[in-house]
């Protein structure tokens, strides 16, 4: 049962949302060229935060000549001196992190608990751990003096705005290029408050332009005949698509897509301490997580015991306002979002999969989504086998770790998986088997500017973070 | 076969006829025709026949990829040491038979024997050379990342898996050579389609690779229409990876349209001079990254228990 607990609301005084924002080009915030705006609203109230010029063909075409002019003089900086630059934004960033913390939250929907105590301290650290590289390229291990490759045309999720824009910004600007960024449509705020920042910071003019919008922005960035390199964060049949269109073209392309991860407990797992992976495996940011464990494949012989123990923590998750400190599960990031999570739950009910979920109260406004587990899933439902982006579980049995790693194989994803054992034999032998891109072993939804992280398979190419991350942004 | 018969009883002495070579494809360590049953004519660099190659359809390209498939897991899984010395052999095979290919080489490209001397001699060379990375590569792009928090965290290359690999179409042999070895070196499997014009060099290297205990259908090689072998491969969905080195500019362009039906990763073609020492390029080009993190946890309260 759930303790009682008082309401713990963190204080959105810390933020000023200001009513309208434009697009960040050259330094300067500007209306977009056809005047169209849209409105952003925050997903657990439903109420409209700021009203945010659009972007169209026009203004990318803009964004992008200023990202050209500003990357000669960019580019040509001694790296120590791109280092300084991203060491500031940094420290800005750190300064200035329970105001984004707060403004992503409320943009977002995910509780401020995950944006203060995961997504800006991996921001500020992701800037921190690139701004050391840009003067030591010449030890990366990529030859002598690599050069940057020009403007990179990023596009990035909604899941996680600012720390997606982190992990796409810092390596392009360390390794000398100028960026055109666009943030997701359900949350550009963060990322136009990062644009003050790069103000703040004394960024030159061009060298970091922001672009609001929708896909059809995004389109035209990746298909801009002067962007060099095109970097995207979103979903595998998008990303099926920017591939298509680069191809054929020198631009240099990175892909970090869906996923479909597999969560493997074997019998001699740590029961406790794997409930909590799996917890924060499928419920970390409502699910809504491209590396989730939205697969747990269990050894048959715990099944009952993981599954009792599983619903019983599950029922002590807290759903609701998101600025509440002790907030579990936040709102789901739009209606859109819902809609695709609900009809995939309905999809898997109808296909003869068993349905639960903790008793739990939704709120009456926003878009909200119960944490949900099903059970009897086979490999044949479309929730075994579709990247669903929400707080449910498909639970799946397996009796050998031979069927184990069979079934984690068995999807045209590979983003990250999971295992729980105490043997470290076979820790090794079936992280060795996995085809992920990310393997954790008695954790899950660890994240790390150090560490790689990127798929096999459709969950795309290209790896962020760590030495790996500066191949992509490099003429290599 | 690269003797033209009229030649050939000019300076034997005897009526003795030479026996000519039956080219065939290489495929899951066999040595079919094509299913198809066609042939097409090669000719050297003066237009005169020299042999009739397998003309390859769909089917066959397909059967090579189950081929390729096949063999992934055993080769991915063998150790780094044990593919270095295989490749190693290689080197070993072509060595014995240089004077073969060195004629197969100047009759394909048009090339004076000295020439196609060196050509062979740098091909030797270039699988001494993959045979020396197998056991390195990894230490050289993988690692230890030094995270913030109490966990081991170690990323380390992993071959993608089945690579299509357009041979380049001029360099029929060391290119050829330069195309797949760093494929197979880190432990993928190939499908290739060798030049389209000179394809005997390749069809040839098929017989050394059978005998330099490479398991079988770790590479397959395929001669006929580049276009018409390429264009299945790039849309094949058990195929991870392609290498569009032999691919012109349109044939590329259409190619890496239907290599994003699964993300497959895609090497563009470009300008390379196979004389020289190549980098590591051709190798990470087909390797994946696979980042393993466990709790390091801690021996007491303390943080020490020596």
């Amino acid at each position: 049962m759930a303790f009682e607990y008082a309401p713990a609301p963190e204080s959105r005084a810390i933020v000023d949302i200001a009513p309208s924002y434009g697009l960040f080009i050259d330094g300067e915030f500007t209306e977009a060229a056809d005047g169209k705006v849209f409105k952003t609203v925050s997903p657990s109230t439903e109420e409209v935060l700021s009203e945010v010029a659009q972007a169209g063909a026009e203004d990318v075409d803009r964004a992008v000549k200023a990202a050209r002019k500003a990357f000669q003089k960019w580019s040509a900086l001694p790296g120590s001196e791109r280092a300084k630059y991203l060491f500031r934004i940094a420290r800005i960033v750190q300064e200035r992190s329970r105001e984004l913390a707060v403004l992503e939250t409320l943009d977002n929907g995910k509780p401020i608990k995950e944006t203060r105590d995961a997504d800006l301290p991996l921001v500020a650290a992701h800037f921190f751990y690139y701004a050391g590289w840009a003067d030591k390229l010449d030890h990366a291990g990529y030859g002598a003096n690599p050069r940057p490759l020009g403007v990179a045309g990023q596009v990035i999720p909604w899941n996680f705005p600012l720390l997606m824009l982190a992990w796409k910004i810092a390596p392009a600007l360390a390794t000398g290029n100028t960026v055109v960024l666009k943030p997701a449509e359900t949350t550009p705020l963060s990322a136009l408050f990062f644009a003050d920042i790069c103000r703040q910071a004394g960024l030159p003019k061009g060298v970091v332009n922001i672009l609001p919008g929708y896909g059809d922005a995004g389109a035209a960035l990746v298909a801009h005949p002067d962007v060099n390199k095109v970097a995207f964060t979103g979903s595998t049949a998008v990303g099926k698509e920017i591939a298509r269109t680069v191809a054929g073209t020198r631009k240099k392309l990175t892909l970090e897509l869906g996923g479909k991860g597999a969560n493997i407990v074997f019998d001699d797992a740590p029961i406790d301490q794997a409930v909590e992976g799996i917890v924060t495996g499928i419920f970390f940011n409502q699910g809504q997580v491209c590396c989730a464990g939205s697969r747990l494949l269990v050894q048959e012989s715990v099944q009952d015991e993981l599954l009792d123990s599983l619903k019983r923590r599950l029922s002590t998750l807290r759903l609701g306002d998101p600025l509440d400190k002790n907030t579990d599960i936040g709102a789901i990031n739009s209606a859109e979002q819902l809609a695709r999570i609900t009809a995939l739950a309905e999809q898997g009910e109808a296909e003869g999969a068993e349905r639960w979920s903790p008793a739990c109260e939704l709120p009456s406004a926003g878009y909200w989504f119960a944490p949900t587990l099903f059970t009897n899933v086979t490999q044949a439902h479309t929730i075994a086998r579709d990247e669903i982006f929400g707080p449910v579980l498909s639970v799946l049995t397996f009796r050998t770790p031979d069927e184990a790693v069979a079934k984690a194989n068995n999807t045209q994803y590979g983003l990250s998986a999971g295992i729980w054992t105490e043997k470290g034999s076979r820790i090794l032998a079936v992280a060795n088997k996995l085809r992920a891109g990310v393997v954790w072993s008695n954790t899950f939804n660890k994240f790390d500017p150090a560490s790689p992280f990127g798929g096999y398979k459709e969950s795309g190419f290209g790896r962020e973070g760590g030495r790996h991350g500066l191949e992509a942004y490099l003429d290599v | 076969m690269s003797e033209k018969t009229e030649k050939s009883e000019k300076i034997e002495k005897t009526e003795r006829l030479s026996v000519f070579k039956t080219y065939k494809l290489y495929v899951g360590g066999k040595f079919p025709r094509s299913e198809s049953g066609r042939v097409y004519e090669v000719s050297d660099s003066k237009g005169n026949w020299l042999a009739n190659a397998p003309q390859s359809s769909r089917k066959d390209a397909r059967d090579a990829v189950v081929a390729a498939r096949k063999a992934f897991g055993g080769w991915a899984g063998a150790t780094a040491y044990n593919r270095g010395q295989v490749l190693y052999r290689v080197a070993e095979m072509l060595e014995g038979r240089k004077e073969q290919f060195v004629r197969e080489v100047a009759d394909a490209e048009g090339l004076s024997k000295p020439k196609a001397a060196a050509v062979v001699d740098a091909a030797v060379d270039r699988w001494v050379w993959y045979a020396g990375w197998t056991d390195k590569i990894a230490q050289v792009i993988g690692g230890a990342n030094p995270v913030a928090g109490p966990y081991f965290n170690l990323s380390s290359p992993e071959p993608t898996g089945v690579v299509a690999v357009v041979a380049p179409q001029e360099s029929s042999f060391l290119g050829l050579v330069s195309v797949v070895a760093p494929v197979i070196a880190t432990g993928n499997t190939a499908v290739v389609i060798a030049s389209e014009k000179a394809p005997l060099p390749a069809l040839s290297l098929g017989e050394v690779l059978a005998t330099s205990d490479v398991p079988g259908g770790v590479v397959n090689i395929l001669s006929g229409r580049t276009a018409e072998i390429a264009a299945p491969l790039a849309a094949h969905q058990d195929v991870n990876a392609i290498d569009l080195a032999g691919a012109d500019e349109v044939l590329a362009k259409e190619l890496e349209i239907a290599a994003a039906d699964n993300l497959k990763r895609v090497l563009r073609p470009q300008a390379v001079d196979y004389f020289e020492t190549p980098g590591t390029d051709r190798m990470t080009a087909f390797l994946e990254t696979k980042t393993v993190w466990h709790p390091t946890g801690s021996l007491g309260a303390s943080g020490s228990s020596y």
